[in-house]
């Protein structure tokens, strides 16, 4: 069922943020502050999320986020890509360690999150659902899990 | 244990009717509401926005460098860590960004806000995050 949903286009639309419902109109501060238009509309777009391609964004230079404080540390990039079998009905993941590890350091997943050893974590929709293992990104900050596809893309005869 | 699994399946179930429902929320994904401390100091929430923060910064550098945690609420803020330079004060530092001076310009919720994750285009998962 989930696999069948996807979202209709959103993209291009990025509320003022007097208009967003969260800020606060009364406070003068808020017209110093940057607008999401102003910030994401020449990003790469995406149907989802904050309707921006952040991977693209990043690859092609179109942003270039510090990957440490002082932006000296060059980050550990691991180009390895997971098959997860066992996704019952569902595509089977492939789960790429590129993407991940040009945001994210291993310590954040590893091993607080998952075991190092491929396969020694269970890993589960309903987990992820309820905003654990990868739910704790996927849900809240990274791609949104109505993009099912997006980790759910190898078909079984292959 | 039963019991146990059982509130899980109805959590499940309705994290995934809220997933399918979509969402009308307005404000931008994964807009952090941080209210822990703030109303109680008499200041208004920090809306934390990690679209304009993830532009600048990759999420290893708050998230490992600086030690917030990858939950929200989860990390205890207060101004007295961020004025020595933990935190959010080892940017808002006026060499990086703006200063703590600048009280407006994080504490920009509205009253009563609830420490979460907010924002629109988002699962409308049952609300851990």
């Amino acid at each position: 069922m989930l696999t069948c949903y996807q979202p209709a286009a959103i993209a291009g639309k990025w509320l003022p943020l007097e208009k967003d419902g969260l800020h606060d109109t009364s406070n003068p501060g808020l017209k110093l502050l940057q607008s999401p238009a102003e910030a994401l509309a020449n990003l790469p777009p995406d149907n989802a999320g904050n309707q921006v391609n952040w991977h693209k964004a990043m690859e092609q230079g179109l942003i270039n986020p510090r990957s440490s404080l002082s932006g000296a540390k060059e980050p550990e990039i691991l180009d390895l890509d997971i098959l997860m079998e066992d996704t019952r009905g569902a595509l089977m993941v492939l789960f790429p360690h590129k993407v991940h590890t040009q945001w994210l350091d291993c310590e954040n997943c590893h091993e607080k999150l998952f075991k190092y050893e491929t396969g020694a974590t269970p890993i589960s929709m309903g987990d992820i659902l309820n905003g654990e293992s990868c739910g704790v990104c996927h849900g809240a900050v990274a791609f949104p899990l109505t993009e099912c596809n997006r980790c759910h893309k190898i078909p079984r005869e292959q | 244990m039963r019991q146990h699994q059982k509130s899980y399946g109805v959590k499940t179930v309705a994290a995934c009717l809220l997933l399918l429902v979509g969402t009308t929320a307005a404000a931008e994904y994964a807009d952090i509401i941080l209210n822990k401390l703030s109303e109680k100091e008499g200041m208004r929430p920090v809306i934390f926005s990690h679209w304009f923060h993830r532009i600048r910064f990759q999420c290893r550098v708050c998230h490992n460098e600086l030690r917030f945690e990858m939950r929200v609420g989860s990390t205890d803020v207060n101004m007295d860590d961020i004025s020595q330079g933990k935190f959010c004060g080892a940017c808002h530092n006026g060499e990086i960004a703006w200063t703590t001076e600048n009280c407006d310009l994080c504490h920009t919720g509205a009253p009563g806000l609830s420490t979460g994750v907010r924002g629109g285009h988002q699962t409308l998962g049952p609300g851990i995050w």
